[in-house]
């Protein structure tokens, strides 16, 4: 239905007449009309259901029986947040998660990059095999690793702890991590590498010295979408935790609301408020990075 | 240079960490499940070897049947919906809104990096009934329609977590579309407006075809992500009501943690591995014969 732009090879000697313009130009904004309704409809779609979780969260108890659902909150009420972080341990939940996340994050980032050199770099015999043996982890699903891991933990002594979730996300990692950074290696030139060799830098060296910086990028790249598959998992996080104070806060969320589920809103509204808060803040200062990541991730897997 | 770059000393320091992660806790734990899938009873109990029994108790069990029902069901579904969308939304970004589209791409991408529980019950609040009624049954009142309570039934659970997973992911297979579709060559979308091929034609005949490949890794990769479903279900209404709405994943879980029953449980773990890899297979193979062509 669009038009090819106009390439114009002879300018018109005379301006053209005025009223020809402005005809056009309301032509085009009645033609752009459903455009522009459809992706109003859209953001509300999309954006509406946020933006009403955030108000519920200041709303009070009363406020929630006495007022329509849309409507805005009388006042920025935090009692709802005190009440979440006092009552409902989403601050013990919290730091659960961080101290789960970042180190199966920073491991698995390391693990894989050191065997992705390993694989794509350094040459001998078998490594296609090694790597494809790798790579077939990306199709098990979790399920199939609970039961013996859950044994194991649980005969070692390492139950009462966040060891096991770290450990287990960071095998679950490994996989996806390593293809990737062995694909990422192939796009960096070999002659990069030789050169170093020639000047006497050792394999172990160029490795620290030359690949490491040169992968930042795809260090950053990898390290978000295993972020966020490990701050969002569930179902490590639910096998392996034992306690209450061991839960992250995906646990935390949904023990939250079989707690709270129909009598205090207030509460729960204000825990998936601060994910949705805290999520955002982190999204706008690296969507271009996250969505880049994440869609990488995809395709190559 | 072959001599530096094979030093088997560096090989093995760089990859051993990783290769005993891997094969300590996933693949010995895999071959391990495959194994106790022959036998049944838990760590307390003790193992008793009972052959081909918990396979033969899968295929009797209707609880197990429905579970698997439930797991291809909602991955059909929720992959055909969130292609087609993810599709549209592509085609809007890159042919209408163009070089406009940034705020929009990044405003229905955001749901995606939320975690599902939180999603989950996110949904739940806006559906529900009662005291404290959400704004889907506030819009229905209004317009003179009764409360519906979704979550009491079945279909009613599962269009909503249908509905929920499209919320939540369908901007993130539009990213993943629209990158593919920008990989297509100006020259080729021109030569074919020039020849007269305009709006469904010139999609059907030329932008469908050249997108091909990245619709099917998004197949693939919605097939095997909704196959996988656990944290959606699990936190939108448990599985219910009843176990009518549990997956494969979820009665596994219940299986092996709840009731205890390790063996029977790695045999639906396998089931659930397999139940993967043929989906895989089956979109992969002929995919793979229409890209040589």
């Amino acid at each position: 239905m669009t038009t090819a732009p106009s390439t114009a090879p002879v300018q018109l000697p005379t301006p053209r007449p005025q009223a020809r313009p402005a005809r056009r130009a309301a032509r085009r904004i009645v033609r752009r009309l459903p455009v522009w309704l459809l992706v109003a409809v859209l953001l509300v779609v999309m954006l509406y259901p946020q933006f009403w979780m955030i108000m519920g969260s200041f709303k009070t108890q009363t406020e929630f029986f006495a007022n329509p659902t849309w409507a805005l909150p009388e006042q920025f009420n935090l009692d709802n947040y005190i009440d979440a972080f006092t009552r409902g341990n989403v601050g013990v939940n919290y730091r659960n998660s961080i101290l789960v996340t970042l180190p199966s994050v920073a491991l698995i980032v390391l693990a894989g990059l050191a065997a992705g050199y390993a694989l794509e770099i350094m040459i001998w015999k078998g490594r296609r095999q090694v790597l494809l043996f790798v790579m077939g982890g990306i199709m098990v699903p979790g399920q199939m690793i609970l039961v013996p891991l859950f044994t194991v933990y649980f005969k070692i002594g390492i139950t009462d702890s966040l060891l096991p979730m770290i450990l287990t996300y960071t095998a679950m990692g490994i996989p996806l991590t390593t293809f990737l950074m062995a694909a990422y290696f192939r796009a960096i030139p070999r002659e990069i590498f030789e050169a170093a060799t020639v000047d006497g830098c050792g394999p172990l060296r160029s490795f620290f010295v030359i690949a490491a910086p040169l992968m930042k990028n795809s260090m950053l790249t990898i390290g978000l979408i295993q972020f966020f598959s490990v701050f969002n998992d569930l179902l490590i996080a639910l096998t392996f935790t034992t306690r209450p104070e061991l839960a992250t806060i995906q646990v935390g969320l949904l023990s939250l609301s079989d707690q709270y589920g129909s009598t205090q809103y207030g509460a729960l509204f204000a825990a998936i408020s601060i994910n949705i808060i805290v999520l955002l803040i982190v999204f706008v200062f690296l969507n271009k990075k996250i969505m880049a990541g994440l869609a990488a991730g995809s395709v190559k897997g | 240079m072959s001599r530096v770059f094979g030093d088997k000393k560096t090989i093995l320091i760089l990859l051993l960490p990783t290769l005993s992660i891997y094969v300590l806790l996933k693949v010995i734990p895999v071959a391990w499940s495959l194994g106790l899938s022959f036998f049944q009873g838990n760590t307390l109990r003790g193992f008793e070897f009972v052959g081909l029994d918990n396979f033969r108790e899968f295929a009797g069990d209707s609880a197990a049947l429905n579970s698997v029902w439930v797991s291809v069901s909602f991955a059909v579904i929720v992959t055909v919906a969130q292609v087609t969308f993810g599709y549209l939304l592509a085609l809007l970004y890159v042919f209408v809104l163009r070089r406009g589209s940034a705020f929009v791409r990044t405003a229905v991408f955001f749901p995606m990096v939320l975690p599902t529980v939180a999603v989950a019950l996110l949904f739940k609040s806006l559906i529900a009934v009662g005291e404290n009624q959400g704004p889907v049954n506030d819009a229905i009142n209004a317009f003179g329609g009764e409360s519906i309570e979704f979550l009491a039934s079945t279909a009613g659970t599962m269009t909503i977590a249908v509905i929920m997973t499209l919320w939540s992911s369908m901007g993130f297979y539009a990213v993943l579309l629209y990158t593919g579709l920008l990989d297509i060559p100006e020259e080729v979308v021109e030569s074919a407006r020039m020849d007269g091929a305009t709006g469904p034609r010139l999609v059907g005949y030329i932008i469908i075809p050249l997108s091909l490949p990245i619709l099917l890794s998004s197949i693939i990769f919605s097939l095997n992500a909704t196959l996988k479903v656990f944290d959606s279900l699990l936190a939108l209404n448990n599985g219910g009501p009843g176990t009518t709405t549990a997956p494969l994943t979820l009665y596994m879980y219940r299986t092996a943690f709840e009731y205890a029953e390790y063996g029977y449980g790695s045999t639906i773990a396998l089931a659930l591995t397999l139940l993967c890899l043929v989906f895989t297979l089956v979109v992969f193979r002929p995919s793979s014969k229409r890209v040589e062509d």
